[in-house]
């Protein structure tokens, strides 16, 4: 399929639509569960959604995706709830209380499941596709609840922004201003689960904690505050979701939902690795710079001394005695300085090898070293 | 817009004359008692300083004012009225290490929050909260510091920040949990004198203090505390060895015998 064909196909646009809207709303509210350091709550709620699903079969006696929903949306909730219960009256930390509950409510999914297979007959009901999501499956019909529930949630958000940026980032002291703190804490979780409803369908319980958590890990890389975080979150979740589901329609017949995943991790991975100030690789660059600077600054220091020890400022120190001084290589340090014009070579007349001398402004430099100036480091 | 009056609470004013007034106070986590009995009288425009050994209940008995720990006995008054009617009159600094410092927000940001019980719900922080932020920043010496990301900010600029947002709420009573624990000398003696500044102006400011060495200096009132009330008062009559040994038992050894060595006694 030519791109112009896949960009007009019907299905193609319906599900890189539903993905969009997924990306969005999972994007702004991962942003909110990662930085309350609450990452495996999206992990703890769709997989909790799966009995869920299988009691809104149940009760709607066939694959009613109203009932299915709105069974995943309670289970989540109450899933939520037991892990906040679990952690406020036990003294079990969140971890475990996320732990224990994730399974439990996905052990009794799996079985609900099984039992609902035997009855109906093996795939006749369907309810696996909503293990690892069903692009394909979603309907025109679909968008509509999918894009209500997203409405919903981001403007309950964009109402609430400062009460829930507040909550996030210090709730002891919104206490104290009298916010009702558990409750906008309890509707940021539920929020979280209506993220989990809205992308049963297109990557399934096991695979939607990523669509969570990776979009607001990769966002926290770019930012120094959360309104751009929140935006840029949102934006890299639409981006996975689209990219997922054009990769998947220009055919091999993979499966939208583990793309849609990949798409973000890489977009994590990128951002764990490139960010200013925050990745991996701006990291090490900094260090290995401040390193060299305080190799050469040591090496500059001791030409330095070696000259007022002799009591001539242009002295020539001899490099083999400096990398036996510094037991190591200090021909590189000292070709940085000589390239900024800190020390130059010079001969000696008696002794062969290589000799190095301080530039005036070499020894101005050394001077304000050992004056306890420490350059621009902070 | 966030105060929200409870039924249970008494509509009469109680002790109205004083800032503080805490009343058989009792608090205990599981069973066991952290502070014991608590009767407290903190007078307006005045500077107290709480100390007391670790696990005093310092920190406890501002929280228990304040309504974060739950109470098992006893009752407080603000202004003589209950906490949750008085809320608005009552600024807190928390410790520095109560919050994620890497979370994505600015200097400026963090002082506006101290102005969002005033906005109210869904209002927006506009120029107004700006200005009153910015103000309180300079205050504190940090204006220069206003859009730098809060990770950026060294310990002592952290508990300036925190300084200016409890500034920006324009209350009545300062409750701050060592606001002076590990910074370094120059932000501890900006925070001094500008809590004095505070009480200079009638404000009435409670600090929990770990430094016994500067007690005297710093502050006029004094409460010593191991969880039930040892002495309170003025510092001149408070302040006594025979009030610290009874607080601190062994630990007064240190303060005795070095008076120039830091406190070695309440670190936390």
């Amino acid at each position: 399929m030519g791109l112009v064909e896949i960009l007009s196909d019907h299905t193609l646009q319906t599900v890189a639509i539903g993905a969009a809207i997924l990306g969005a709303v999972s994007g702004v509210l991962g942003a909110f569960a990662v930085l309350r350091q609450q990452s495996l709550m999206g992990d703890a709620l769709s997989h909790a959604a799966l009995p869920g699903i299988c009691l809104g079969f149940l009760w709607a006696g066939s694959r009613d995706l109203g009932a299915i929903l709105g069974g995943a949306l309670a289970a989540g909730a109450l899933a939520a709830l037991t892990v906040m219960a679990m952690t406020r009256l036990t003294r079990l930390k969140t971890d475990a209380a996320l732990g224990s509950v994730l399974s439990f409510y996905f052990a009794l999914g799996i079985v609900l499941l099984t039992l609902i297979q035997r009855q109906a007959g093996a795939g006749q009901a369907g309810l696996e596709a909503f293990l690892f999501g069903q692009a394909a499956a979603i309907l025109r019909e679909d968008l509509q609840v999918m894009g209500v529930l997203a409405l919903a949630s981001l403007g309950a958000v964009a109402l609430l922004w400062k009460e829930f940026k507040l909550v996030t980032f210090d709730p002891v002291f919104a206490r104290t201003l009298g916010l009702p703190v558990v409750a906008l804490e309890a509707v940021l979780t539920v929020m979280v689960a209506v993220a989990v409803v809205i992308g049963l369908q297109m990557v399934g319980v096991v695979l939607m904690a990523a669509m969570i958590v990776a979009p607001a890990v990769a966002a926290r890389q770019w930012v120094t505050r959360l309104g751009p975080m929140v935006v840029i979150s949102a934006a890299i979740g639409m981006g996975a979701g689209v990219t997922g589901a054009l990769i998947s329609a220009m055919g091999r017949g993979l499966a939208t939902g583990p793309l849609v995943v990949l798409a973000a991790s890489a977009a994590v991975l990128v951002s764990i690795l490139l960010a200013p100030g925050r990745g991996v690789i701006w990291d090490w660059m900094k260090r290995r710079a401040e390193r060299r600077a305080l190799g050469g600054q040591r090496v500059l220091t001791a030409i330095h001394a070696l000259a007022a020890e002799h009591g001539d400022p242009e002295y020539p120190a001899e490099q083999s005695m400096l990398d036996v001084y510094f037991g190591g290589g200090t021909a590189a340090a000292l070709d940085r300085l000589e390239a900024r014009g800190a020390v130059r070579r010079a001969a000696h007349f008696r002794t062969e090898g290589v000799h190095w001398v301080l530039t005036p402004q070499g020894q101005a430099e050394a001077e304000d070293i050992l004056a306890g100036g420490e350059g621009d480091r902070p | 817009m966030f105060f929200r009056p409870r039924a249970e609470v008494q509509g009469r004013l109680h002790e109205p004359g004083l800032a503080l007034h805490v009343e058989d106070l009792t608090v205990s986590y599981h069973a066991r008692p952290v502070l014991w009995d608590i009767d407290l009288d903190v007078p307006p425009g005045v500077m107290a300083a709480i100390v007391g050994p670790n696990g005093a209940g310092k920190s406890t008995l501002i929280k228990a004012v304040l309504e974060l720990v739950p109470k098992t006995a006893g009752h407080v008054r603000v202004f003589g009225a209950p906490y949750a009617r008085a809320r608005k009159r009552v600024a807190y600094v928390p410790q520095r290490s109560s919050v994620d410092w890497d979370f994505p927000t600015t200097a400026l940001d963090v002082v506006m929050m101290g102005r969002y019980g005033h906005l109210g719900w869904l209002r927006r922080p506009g120029r107004e909260t700006r200005a009153q932020a910015m103000a309180a920043l300079g205050q504190v010496g940090m204006a220069a510091y206003a859009d730098r990301q809060i990770s950026q900010l060294s310990g002592g600029q952290q508990q300036r920040v925190f300084l200016a947002r409890a500034l920006v709420q324009e209350a009545d009573l300062y409750l701050l949990d060592e606001p002076m624990a590990g910074v370094d000398a120059t932000t501890e003696r900006a925070i001094v004198k500008l809590l004095q500044g505070l009480r200079d102006r009638g404000r009435t400011v409670v600090v929990v203090h770990h430094d016994l060495q500067t007690v005297r200096r710093y502050y006029d009132w004094m409460v010593i505390l191991n969880v039930r009330v040892i002495a309170q008062g003025p510092v001149a009559e408070v302040h006594t060895a025979e009030n610290l040994r009874r607080a601190y038992g062994g630990q007064i050894a240190l303060i005795d015998a070095a008076p120039e060595a830091p406190a070695g006694a309440g670190t936390m």
